[in-house]
């Protein structure tokens, strides 16, 4: 085979790297390259919030530098382009391409930094000891202090993971699948108390960087740092024949577990040499859509997943209506709720109310009796939250027991995708 | 009539300057204008009036200062005089801006909400191109960005923070700020033919571009929101777009049909063993209990946690202590009794005389129960088919350890060695035997010292079992 070029392997490198879905550069430590007394060594910086620097037509961010260090793999998990048995091209970067590559984009303000992942070649261990080594030498040769996410290999060695965290801003372990039965099936070296032990390691890491930052007996002193970005994971939907009933109660297991930041769900997308046992369909993109929702309500509307369990069909969210509304819906004695009395967890019960607008209705409401003109300056979803709510001046009367309130908010039944 | 000439398009000094003292003399909202360099005032009128005298002490909250500040870069012509209405509103009601659905404030919401995002696209969309290296190998660079708003002076900051170490130079319509590694200054603005037409690296940025497009998933709506049109002219990468777009719907018929025939012949030579379920057969040792309880089966409660956790000390043990099962901490870990009830029973046996280096300590079962409530796991209590199917790993560990006592903590410890329940109450502080001739003890679990309902009664519960270890050290001691 001939060498390829660099732009080569970047085109299949990159393409490899398309289907995670984790590209966020949020939540880290501030960072930057100025010392205090004028300019000093280094490149880059981090400011807390994540900056997309670029989107693709799939509407997907892109923030950082998102690819293999190689797409060769000695693993056989069938829902993977990558996976040994397919026929699709392979490269391989070196360490010192990679780098270039980074340093590259990121001068030229491209990028946020760069999320590394990899097929494991030779053997877990060797994988795991690559992507470090282009961590470490963009940290320490380069000293780059730009965001660095790196994809670890479950069933490498917990000290080559740690080191991975000793050098990234964010780690990730790949659940894949919401069940050890469906992992056994698509993903036979793969499992899931290996990849559990590997996040409780991270887990327990983070923890004691936590507890030293919060002990430590000098104000200015720095103890050492781990993925101060923490970790997270992702999960591929509609792969397996897991319900999304499967796939919160593994999300909610982890989140509590192990400290995620954040549970990806990623539609699992038809790709190149396909392994014949698996749906070859479009993505389903709006079942992913519900499932974020179900978990932004777990994760910062208070609701607990017995509810989300609760206003499911067979295990599965309604595709039709969003997962708060369809609480609304079957719970319809809770309401109206008045939004100049009720408590903040109330508020946040409410559909078209996101955690943002509550709050500064909160705050409005200390100052002014609201009213529905209030509340629409407040929020572009005040519509929806009608039926639901009572104001100063608005009662919604006989609309919430109404027969065919679902289908206000429900699509028409329309004609197949639209045309581009 | 006072017009206030303002020298910059963002100049929240010298407005600040100003409206602070017309404020304090009292001069109305409609008795001002601000001009700043963007506002057409030809058609104004002004006459002259001198300033009345200063009455008043002006205050403003830091809200309004903070976002203030921002949204003097905004590119409405009236905003100054939109600030200074709400700073005289400010001074009857000092708490204005907490009320976010007055027009005023949902203005200043509104524009700085604006000014937030076009800078935060600044930081984004600018796309540096290399120019050279300086004599000193300082490599120089050039961007063109259009902004919406009055905000180079506002995003530069963070392009310093970022790249010191380069020279650079981001040319705007209006303005340009230029960084030469020591200070950061602005000039008059530019066109975009100050700027290179291309840059080496950007080929490969397409190319990624490109690659990283998946085009199964094209949603361009959602695209086009984050980075709308106006911006596309300025980024190199955006001229792809329009064919990637043409050309999905094709990829994604294809990428549907594109099933594997045969697999690849590198398939034969993967030769990599995954870490396998050991098969359930009766350990030798502790070492392989140890394997085998980390991959129990026996019961559901693996599924949700990380590990079976099995017991740790030393094989010569004259003293066994069996909890009920591992904790949130002994999950993660996969030792048992680290967490807060284990240092409470190593402070306990530390009290009672005894030394936890030479006790046993392990399980009745062997993965953590839990339910999650909230971002926490919550212990629940195991049942008693769970308890059950656990006990064949716990007599082996007794079976291995022969240990002169078994110490029971809590009631599903001593369900477990005993074989039906017993009452603590009933039971505790005296040595009980087995029908195999075991003999055992119980007394109340840690973890039930640590949630007694009232704080008072803590100590004392605390004291009762620690009692109860002296009199195990006792017998230990015969």
């Amino acid at each position: 085979m001939a060498a390829r070029s660099l732009i080569d392997k970047l085109a299949i490198l990159a393409d490899a790297a398309k289907y995670d879905a984790s590209c966020a550069s949020s939540g880290t430590a501030t960072r930057s390259s100025m010392g205090q007394n004028g300019p000093k060594q280094g490149l880059g910086s981090t400011e807390g919030m994540g900056i997309c620097h670029a989107y693709a037509p799939d509407g997907r961010c892109i923030s950082l530098l998102k690819v293999l260090l190689t797409n060769f793999c000695i693993f056989d998990c069938r829902y993977c382009v990558n996976r040994v048995s397919s026929n699709v091209d392979r490269a391989r970067f070196s360490v010192s391409e990679v780098v270039q590559l980074t340093l590259d984009f990121y001068k030229r303000n491209y990028i946020e930094g760069l999320f590394l992942s990899s097929g494991i070649i030779q053997s877990p261990d060797y994988t795991m000891e690559q992507i470090v080594d282009v961590a470490r030498t963009l940290r320490e040769e380069h000293q780059f202090r730009g965001y660095i996410h790196l994809k670890t290999i479950p069933e490498a060695d917990p000290l080559l993971i740690a080191r991975a965290g000793e050098l990234a801003d964010r780690v990730s372990i790949n659940v894949e699948l919401p069940k050890e039965s469906s992992l056994e099936h698509f993903a036979p070296e793969k499992s899931q108390p290996v990849i559990r032990k590997a996040m409780a390691g991270v887990k327990l890491r983070l923890d004691d960087a936590r507890d030293a930052q919060a002990n430590r007996l000098i104000r200015k002193a720095k103890p050492p740092v781990f993925a101060p970005g923490g970790q997270s994971t992702q999960m591929i939907i509609g792969a397996d024949a897991s319900t999304d009933t499967d796939i919160l109660k593994t999300s909610t297991e982890l989140y509590s577990g192990y400290g995620l930041r954040r549970v990806y769900y990623s539609a699992f997308s038809p790709m190149q040499d396909a392994s014949l046992d698996l749906p070859p369909v479009k993505p389903p993109l709006m079942r992913e859509h519900r499932l974020y929702q179900a978990d932004w309500l777990l994760q910062f509307y208070q609701f607990e997943r017995s509810e989300i369990d609760a206003s499911t069909t067979n295990g599965m969210l309604d595709l039709d209506i969003d997962p708060k509304l369809a609480w609304a819906l079957r719970h319809r004695s809770q309401f109206p709720i008045d939004v100049n009395r009720a408590p903040r967890h109330l508020l946040l019960r409410i559909p078209g109310l996101g955690a943002k607008t509550v709050d500064r209705l909160i705050e409005a409401r200390r100052m002014t009796s609201i009213r529905l003109a209030d509340l629409i300056k407040l929020t572009k979803t005040a519509k929806k939250a009608m039926p639901f709510i009572q104001t100063a001046d608005y009662q919604p009367g006989g609309l919430l027991d109404t027969d065919n309130l679902r289908a206000r908010f429900a699509p028409p039944p329309e004609q197949l995708a639209l045309a581009v | 009539m006072h017009r206030i000439s303002l020298q910059q398009h963002a100049d929240f000094e010298g407005w600040r300057v100003q409206a602070r003292a017309l404020c304090s003399a009292k001069v109305h909202p409609s008795q001002i204008r601000f001009i700043p360099p963007d506002r057409d005032n030809t058609l104004l009128d002004f006459g002259v009036t001198d300033l009345p005298q200063v009455r008043r002490k002006v205050i403003a909250s830091e809200d309004f200062m903070d976002r203030a500040a921002r949204v003097a870069c905004h590119n409405d012509p009236d905003r100054y005089d939109r600030l200074y209405q709400l700073l005289w509103r400010l001074q009857d009601t000092p708490s204005l801006m907490r009320n976010t659905v007055d027009d005023d404030v949902r203005w200043l919401i509104d524009a700085d909400k604006a000014i937030r995002r076009d800078r935060h696209k600044m930081h984004a969309f600018v796309r540096f191109r290399k120019v050279g290296d300086t004599d000193q190998g300082r490599e120089q660079f050039m961007a063109w960005f259009e902004p919406s708003h009055f905000i180079v002076d506002l995003a530069s900051g963070f392009f310093t923070r970022r790249f010191p170490n380069m020279d650079w130079a981001i040319v705007t319509p209006y303005r340009t700020a230029i960084w030469n590694g020591e200070s950061l200054c602005f000039a008059p603005g530019g066109t975009r033919d100050d700027v290179p037409e291309e840059d080496c690296v950007e080929d490969q940025w397409k190319t990624y571009f490109a690659s990283i497009f998946n085009p199964a998933r094209l949603k361009v709506g959602a695209m086009t929101a984050e980075m709308p049109k106006k911006y596309w002219r300025n980024l190199p990468e955006a001229a792809l777009i329009p064919d990637l777009i043409k050309t999905a719907k094709g990829r994604e018929r294809n990428l549907i049909r594109s099933l594997n025939a045969a697999p690849n012949p590198l398939a034969a030579k993967a030769t990599y063993q995954p870490r396998r379920v050991i098969p359930d057969q009766t350990p030798q040792d502790i070492p392989a209990l140890w394997k085998q309880v980390e991959a129990c089966r026996r019961c559901d409660l693996w599924q949700g946690a990380t590990q079976g956790v099995a017991g740790v000390g030393p094989k010569d043990a004259a003293l066994m202590i069996i909890g009920e099962q591992p904790g949130d901490q002994e999950d993660l870990a996969g030792q048992p009794f680290i967490g807060p009830a284990g240092q409470l029973l190593t402070q306990a046996l530390t009290d009672a005389g005894l030394s936890r280096e030479q006790v046993y300590v392990t399980n009745a079962v062997k993965h953590f129960k839990y339910e999650v409530r909230g971002q926490r796991r919550i212990h629940r209590n195991p049942t008693i088919a769970e308890i059950r199917a656990c006990n064949a790993w716990l007599e082996q560990e007794i079976a291995m350890i022969k240990p002169q006592l078994v110490l029971c903590l809590g009631g599903s410890a001593a369900r477990a060695v005993n074989g039906k329940p017993v009452k603590i109450s009933e039971v505790r502080g005296r040595p009980m035997t087995r029908a195999d001739g075991l003999p055992f003890f119980v007394t109340s679990h840690p973890a039930y010292i640590l949630r007694v309902q009232r704080y008072e009664d803590a100590p004392k519960a605390y004291q009762e079992m620690v009692a109860d270890l002296k009199a195990v050290a006792d017998l230990l001691a015969a």
